[in-house]
């Protein structure tokens, strides 16, 4: 009971002292508070595209521009705008712009795949390069769970666990007036779960099926990639070996065909356009201005992509300047991600990447500065800072 | 690690490049008790990201970067929930709208 009763009185004072600075806080004069939010556009240069990060950055006014948890939870958004299987869509809004840039550098290089990476000919008569063919093959997505499966690096045996083997036996040959196969495509690389055929050659040995391991049958994401053409008689008889990877090796292992994002922007009237300028300004930016009551109003600027950069243009023109101002919020971000189809995109899980650096870093971290650096921190900070002060 | 003090220290992260200095170096600056923080991939061809950190003298250097490197993480794993989040919302409603 007592406890309780200690815990009530915790939480009202909590309460208050988190209530004041709230009301307290001061706010930055409102021109100030645009150059920290928005990123002007203008024909030849863009303002203000210094992100304000520093935490004594208005120190002099009297604000408090560090970090807080709590600040940022309130800030932070999520919106999903189009989800389907090769594009995620999202708004994120409140982070800033090296967190958005390291999520993308993330999605485009440090997310696992597995791809074609050593190829073993047989038999290639067909007029495309051996080398040339190899390249092609290993840009072909193969649509596997690459969680599945080890890494395989420096002298590592290539074995069930790390590889999978491809097979591509064609022969092109004539059928009356039709030539069949002469169009070899990525459909017809065919999986061999008990691996490679050619043990000796390739010192690719499989202990037991990867049938057990992989639920579905492995093959490209998408069956009608042209790798080659071929005339009747000629062939191509090769194995090609899959191992994981990252797009920071080579952009084959990347798992979206892109991943981008974009400031949201924003058209702003700047003055009241009415009369015959607002019906001008209309004309030139249809469906983004309209004119109701005689006056100049400005729809939804993520409607009319097209007409953006004619309003950056327009904006640093002698007659429309004082009017017309193209704005791009500093937090909010429009991303997209396209994926090559081995991964959903939102599945794509670069966030989980992002984490693992974090976390392998401070587990590396933790034993140094233990050893090292707390004894002579205990040393200075307790018995130096307080006798500096009496 | 390179210090002659706790409090002005020069980390040499291995395997590591501008993704995660980039928002560890924003949220160093973010904190009022560091004074400077920088970071630097001295060749593109060595994996190594230099980061300065030098301290006003409240907290070391190293608990500095430890900070940080928390507060990153707890970023990434509140957008990593909200991104899930929001996919499955997302997909329930495209859903029942595709059936009505």
């Amino acid at each position: 009971m007592a406890d309780e009763g200690a815990g009530k009185r915790r939480k009202k004072q909590d309460g208050k002292s988190a209530a004041q600075p709230v009301r307290e806080e001061p706010s930055l004069p409102p021109h100030l508070e645009l150059q920290r939010t928005h990123v002007i556009a203008g024909a030849d240069v863009n303002s203000n595209t210094m992100a304000a990060d520093a935490a004594n950055m208005f120190m002099a006014l009297g604000i408090d521009n560090s970090w807080s948890w709590e600040k940022f939870l309130k800030g932070f958004q999520l919106h999903i705008n189009k989800l389907d299987g090769e594009t995620l869509e999202f708004d994120i809004i409140g982070i800033d712009a090296s967190i958005a840039n390291s999520l993308r550098r993330i999605l485009i290089s440090e997310v696992p795949t597995m791809a074609i990476e050593h190829v073993f000919f047989v038999n290639n008569t067909s007029i495309i390069a051996d080398e040339m063919l190899a390249h092609r093959l290993g840009l072909i997505p193969i649509k596997v769970d690459p969680d599945l499966f080890e890494w395989k690096t420096g002298e590592d045996v290539a074995s069930e666990r790390n590889t999978i083997v491809l097979r591509l036996k064609v022969v092109a040959r004539r059928e009356g007036t039709e030539i069949i196969n002469d169009r070899v495509k990525s459909g017809q690389l065919e999986w061999l779960p008990n691996g490679s055929e050619l043990p000796d050659e390739t010192s690719c040995r499989f202990v037991t099926s990867q049938k057990k391991m992989v639920p579905h049958k492995i093959e490209a994401t998408v069956s009608d990639i042209l790798l080659a053409k071929m005339r009747p008689g000629q062939c191509i008889d090769l194995e090609a070996h899959c191992i994981k990877g990252q797009g920071r090796e080579h952009a084959k292992w990347s798992p979206v065909a892109t991943a981008w994002y974009r400031l949201n922007p924003e058209v702003i009237l700047l003055q009241e356009v009415g009369g015959a300028a607002a019906e001008e300004l209309a004309e030139e930016l249809p469906g983004l201005i309209v004119v109701r009551d005689g006056k100049a109003h400005v729809t939804n600027p993520r409607e009319h992509e097209k007409l953006l950069e004619k309003v950056r243009r327009l904006s640093s023109e002698h007659q429309w300047a004082p009017f017309l101002q193209l704005r791009k919020r500093k937090d909010h971000f429009i991303f997209t991600v396209e994926s090559t189809g081995i991964l959903a995109p939102e599945s794509t899980p670069g966030l989980r990447l992002l984490l693992s650096p974090v976390a392998t870093t401070i587990s590396c971290q933790a034993p140094e500065s233990a050893k090292q650096h707390r004894p002579t921190m205990q040393k200075w900070v307790p018995s130096a800072k307080p006798a500096a002060l009496k | 690690m390179v210090s002659r003090n706790d409090y002005a220290v020069t980390f040499s992260v291995k395997d590591e490049d501008h993704t995660l200095a980039n928002p560890v170096r924003f949220m160093l600056n973010k904190n009022p008790h560091v004074s400077f923080t920088g970071y630097s991939i001295t060749h593109p061809a060595e994996k190594v990201v230099n980061f300065r950190i030098q301290t006003t003298g409240e907290m070391t250097s190293v608990d500095a970067f430890r900070q940080s490197l928390n507060g990153v993480t707890d970023v990434c794993k509140h957008i990593k929930a909200q991104l899930a989040a929001e996919c499955t919302s997302f997909q329930a409603s495209a859903g029942t709208s595709m059936e009505a």
